[in-house]
């Protein structure tokens, strides 16, 4: 019991890395109507930008006062240079040329960092752990991870349903014409908005780099996770981005530590090991399929949104 | 300029003339050539079969390299159990070509059927989202099988066996590609041209006028994604045999966005653009480093990426219609 409380937090502070990239990338996709591969690559920066104020400042919360602007300007450039002239072209051309762009700060950080990864640690004064239940020790920085990522989904419903930008996000994601016809400077909204998933992403990956190993492509295997919980959540929702993240942040953790030993009960156990490994990492897949078969537009569909 | 009427036979001359690829190649002492070139019509296979549902049906699909990935695997994995004497599922290994690689091409059509027949529910932009994330199931369904070697992927001890043919022998093998490649240009020029085709054609441009007309897009787009998913098992196959190793890196994400450079590099929706733009692509991926390192740029010869990226946008953003439209033009 204990052991499956653990995995549940586990489950529950990957989806908040998983809301943080996600959030940015449906947003971006609803009210701009452009794909961004290149999103993932966001999440590296901010996790380089981590390790490299880690050397400079010596402090973790240093470090953020590096990753969070470089992040900031990486994303402005992009919207910028690209993504700004990919507003009127299909999907084909957006995903290729962001996938460029990809392939471009892969090779910038694999010059300026090299190719083996990087390893950071927890900062010193979180290192500690809590015992949130008898029996149960918490290490303090994953506990602060859930709580952070809470408190963004919070701020972000709140600018969204309660500030005049967030009105004019939802609007735009249904009436980007009519917005515009209203005399909205649509490209401050969209430059502003793209910068602002730039900084959750480059936060998600300053946070992510203490815990899991700073590499080249990083972002890439958590961008296609992003996809299966923004398709889960419905294309341009964030509360959908956000329940997706969890469902799928939980689905994924857990089946990767008890699939193999419910399957146990079931087959011998050498070949469970290897059936319960296998099925684990598509499980987040299957979940996919399900919710597509049922749900084609996803759980929270944006009413009003044209199929695109 | 040449008039896209006379496409076929220039095509076919091209192709009779590679035939003499090795001799020439040989009389320049360059005979390594042959392998790069039977790479790039492996790859070609491959680039036309996306291009079939890519080019003439609109369907950007991000995980075309998977059924790749699964075509090779099936050769692989029967040329392990055929080598340990073992079964799988009770299905004892084999070499034997004319074995193979149908089982390779049925195989990945089946991975495509099931993954079409959920993809094609949704369009747009869930539909590239989706077909990367099933793309990316199939990868780590490869990785997690430790069995075939895992994330490491499987050593093949031969090349399949092909009655009377030597197909260890590179030469030959160059041969047999060619003319796979050959074949599967005119299958593919003919289905496009069929009535199914045309149908296909009709639903990229507008799906409400298809079935206003009578005819449901849905089995046609699948029937598509089913094809063009054998076309990739059996150049899967052929890759398989000609590296005589599989891995889960053949069906990497990353491929299936190569893939789809290929297509628009040469000329998305043409005949034998997804041929061109697949052979500057990979002669690009072999030569590039070549190049800077000649020209004395050392640090760009170990990170060509860092041009090819940029490059990559820049074509797109601004030449479109590919290599294809620089060969040939339509005629009024």
């Amino acid at each position: 019991m204990i052991l499956f409380i653990e995995q549940l937090l586990n489950g529950v502070q990957f989806g908040m890395f998983l809301f943080l990239v996600s959030a940015g990338l449906t947003l971006i996709f609803g009210i701009m109507g452009v794909i961004n591969l290149a999103h993932g690559s966001l999440y590296m920066v901010g996790a380089y930008g981590t390790a490299l104020g880690m050397s400079w400042t010596g402090s973790f919360w240093g470090s953020l006062l590096i990753a969070l602007p470089a992040s900031a300007l990486v994303g402005w450039t992009i919207e910028k240079l690209i993504i700004r002239l990919l507003y009127t072209r299909d999907h084909l051309d957006q995903v290729l040329a962001t996938f460029g762009v990809i392939l471009f700060l892969n090779e910038l950080i694999t010059i300026l960092f090299g190719r083996s990864p990087l390893f950071l640690s927890i900062p010193e004064e979180l290192s500690a752990s809590l015992e949130i239940l008898p029996g149960l020790n918490y290490p303090l920085y994953r506990l602060l991870i859930i709580l952070v990522g809470l408190l963004v989904a919070a701020m972000m419903r709140w600018m969204i349903t309660r500030t005049r930008a967030g009105m004019l996000i939802r609007a735009g994601t249904t009436h980007r014409e009519m917005v515009e016809a209203l005399g909205v400077n649509i490209t401050l909204l969209n430059t502003g908005l793209f910068v602002t998933g730039a900084v959750f992403a480059g936060f998600a990956g300053a946070m992510a780099g203490p815990l899991v190993s700073v590499g080249v492509g990083m972002g890439e295997g958590l961008l296609i996770l992003c996809f299966v919980c923004i398709v889960i959540g419905g294309v341009g929702s964030t509360k959908g981005a956000f329940v997706g993240s969890l469902l799928i942040g939980i689905v994924d953790t857990l089946g990767r530590a008890f699939l193999p030993d419910v399957l146990k009960v079931f087959l011998p156990p050498a070949t469970a090991a290897g059936v319960g490994a296998g099925v684990s990492s598509m499980l987040v897949y299957i979940l996919m399929a399900l919710v597509l078969t049922f749900r084609p537009e996803g759980l929270f569909p944006v009413k009003g949104r044209k199929a695109a | 300029m040449i008039s896209v009427h006379h496409e076929g036979k220039v095509g076919l001359v091209i192709l009779l003339l590679l035939l003499f690829l090795p001799q020439v190649t040989a009389a320049f002492d360059q005979a390594y050539l042959v392998s790069t070139a039977t790479r790039i019509l492996i790859y070609a296979i491959a680039a036309l079969s996306l291009n079939l549902i890519l080019g003439y049906g609109g369907l950007v699909s991000f995980g075309h390299s998977a059924y790749l990935g699964v075509g090779a695997y099936v050769v692989g994995i029967l040329g392990f159990h055929e080598f340990e004497g073992s079964t799988f599922l009770g299905v004892p290994g084999t070499l034997n070509a004319w074995v193979t690689f149908p089982l390779a091409v049925l195989i990945s059509a089946l991975f495509a059927f099931l993954i079409g027949a959920l993809c094609l529910r949704t369009r747009g932009i869930y539909f590239i989202m989706i077909t990367l994330a099933f793309a990316q199931m199939i990868f780590y369904l490869f990785v997690s099988l430790e069995q075939y070697g895992g994330d490491d992927g499987l050593m093949m001890m031969s090349r399949n066996v092909f009655s009377g043919l030597d197909l260890e022998d590179g030469e030959t093998y160059y041969l047999l590609t060619l003319i796979v490649l050959g074949a599967c240009a005119w299958l593919f020029r003919r289905i496009v041209d069929s009535r199914f085709g045309r149908v296909l054609q009709g639903g990229k441009q507008n799906e409400l006028r298809l079935t206003t007309i009578g005819i449901a897009p849905y089995p046609y787009k699948l029937a598509g994604f089913v094809i063009a998913g054998a076309g990739a098992g059996l150049a899967g196959a052929l890759l398989a045999n000609h590296m005589e190793f599989v891995s889960p890196d053949f069906m990497h994400w990353t491929r299936s966005g190569d893939l789809l450079i290929m297509v628009i590099l040469g000329g998305i929706g043409t005949w034998t653009g997804p041929i061109l733009g697949t052979t500057l692509f990979l002669l690009l991926e072999e030569f590039l480093p070549v190049l800077f390192h000649e020209l004395g740029w050392s640090l760009l010869s170990e990170h060509w990426r860092i041009v090819f990226g940029p490059t990559l946008i820049l074509i797109v953003l601004f030449a479109r219609g590919g290599l294809h439209a620089l060969l040939f033009h339509e005629e009024e």
